[in-house]
């Protein structure tokens, strides 16, 4: 049951995009098309997942075990940045065809805040490795459906006739906005 | 190009949130209030200056293969000290701007400046790159926590305009950031094309 509370919060009620502004770039830069915007959240899936089982394994391990807590900022950024790279290589020799759909994201996701936001969360709600997993992944699925959901809109947002002022990124947020207050509906169920 | 030409550049012309869209988490995110949005600039611009500082002149020693982790770690620094200290001397602001602070670092203007002027440059026209790059962000956080705290509650720094119950409550929640940094987007797009 607790973990369909976490699975259910993390995807609809703190929708990590749309109620907690994280990962904006990735979520306004790549959702011109849904192809892409599914490829990209496959990419920030799986880097989230591991990077969150590693950071808070080097917490419990080697920070708080060392009374080092302070180090976190720099400690998990450098693990993501290396994990990032680390899945690129590896990717490349194991699996060419995923690195072909995945390739292109994985670099822009050591800079995109969701990853480092989720593995520092985790630590701050005290969760357990398996609710940790449990909450990336269930993040990952957020972004993933805010994604695609934006990409879909901003498909026929580019047919329509829009003032000058407004075309491209204003009108872009706006429709994030009214995206917000849609997912804000959810607000009650946990 | 002159200090006062290398400072306005950042503060009007490449204005980060405004006109080079950088740096949107914080800036949705924090900006419930006027004094949270300017908190939170001025704690980046810190960051910036002290790591363009600091990059600008280590930055020739740096072997070109490990120039963006050594970056990273340089901003990492100065991002842990703006935390503790807050966390010290300001624990209500600190706590209201929660998991942004150390997501200072993963802001897309401190490592893009970083690479882009202070590594290239010597260190006084870095320090002014910095302090204009992030004072320009800190008033675009500060104007936009503004009219959300104004439409949302009818107050500005907590002095009241009007009163609280004519406000709406959904510019001070997550929708009215991106409505409200929409429409000034759009507002400035219109200004800057006239």
């Amino acid at each position: 049951m607790e973990y369909i509370l976490i699975i259910i919060s993390a995807i609809f009620v703190n929708n990590v995009v749309l109620a907690q502004f994280l990962g904006i770039c990735p979520f306004l830069g790549v959702s011109k098309k849904i192809s892409t915007a599914v490829g990209m959240t496959g990419a920030v899936t799986f880097v989230m997942i591991l990077a969150t089982i590693v950071t808070y394994l080097i917490q419990k391990f080697v920070l708080d075990a060392f009374g080092i807590g302070f180090m976190q900022t720099i400690t998990f950024i450098l693990i993501i940045a290396a994990l990032v790279q680390l899945v690129e290589i590896i990717l490349k020799k194991v699996s060419p065809p995923l690195y072909q759909a995945l390739g292109v994201f994985l670099p822009l996701i050591t800079t995109n805040c969701a990853i480092l936001g989720v593995a520092i969360m985790t630590i701050q709600k005290d969760y357990n490795l398996l609710e940790a997993v449990v909450f990336s992944g269930a993040t990952a699925i957020g972004f993933g459906l805010a994604l695609v959901l934006f990409a879909g809109i901003r498909e026929h947002l580019d047919l329509i006739d829009l003032p000058k002022g407004m075309k491209g990124t204003p009108a872009a947020l706006i429709v994030a906005g009214l995206l917000a207050m849609a997912f804000m509906g959810f607000s009650g169920i946990v | 190009m002159n200090n006062w030409q290398n400072f306005s550049k950042g503060f009007f012309k490449e204005n980060a949130v405004f006109v080079l869209l950088l740096g949107m988490c914080p800036t949705l995110g924090v900006t419930s209030s006027a004094i949270n949005g300017m908190g939170m600039g001025l704690a980046t611009t810190f960051v910036l200056i002290m790591s363009n500082l600091v990059i600008s002149l280590v930055s020739n020693q740096i072997p070109d293969k490990v120039k963006i982790p050594s970056f990273i770690v340089i901003i990492a620094s100065f991002v842990t000290m703006v935390d503790l200290v807050m966390a010290g001397f300001v624990p209500a602001l600190h706590e209201q701007l929660g998991v942004f602070i150390p997501l200072i670092v993963v802001n897309c203007i401190v490592l893009g400046r970083a690479e882009a002027f202070a590594s290239k440059n010597k260190i006084i026209p870095s320090i002014i790159d910095g302090a204009g790059m992030g004072l320009g962000f800190a008033m675009a956080l500060t104007i936009l926590g503004s009219v959300r705290e104004l439409l949302g509650s009818g107050k500005v720094f907590g002095i009241s305009i009007f009163n609280e119950n004519y406000g709406m409550l959904v510019f001070v929640l997550a929708p009215g950031a991106f409505l409200a940094l929409g429409y000034l987007i759009a507002i400035i797009n219109r200004l800057r094309k006239a």
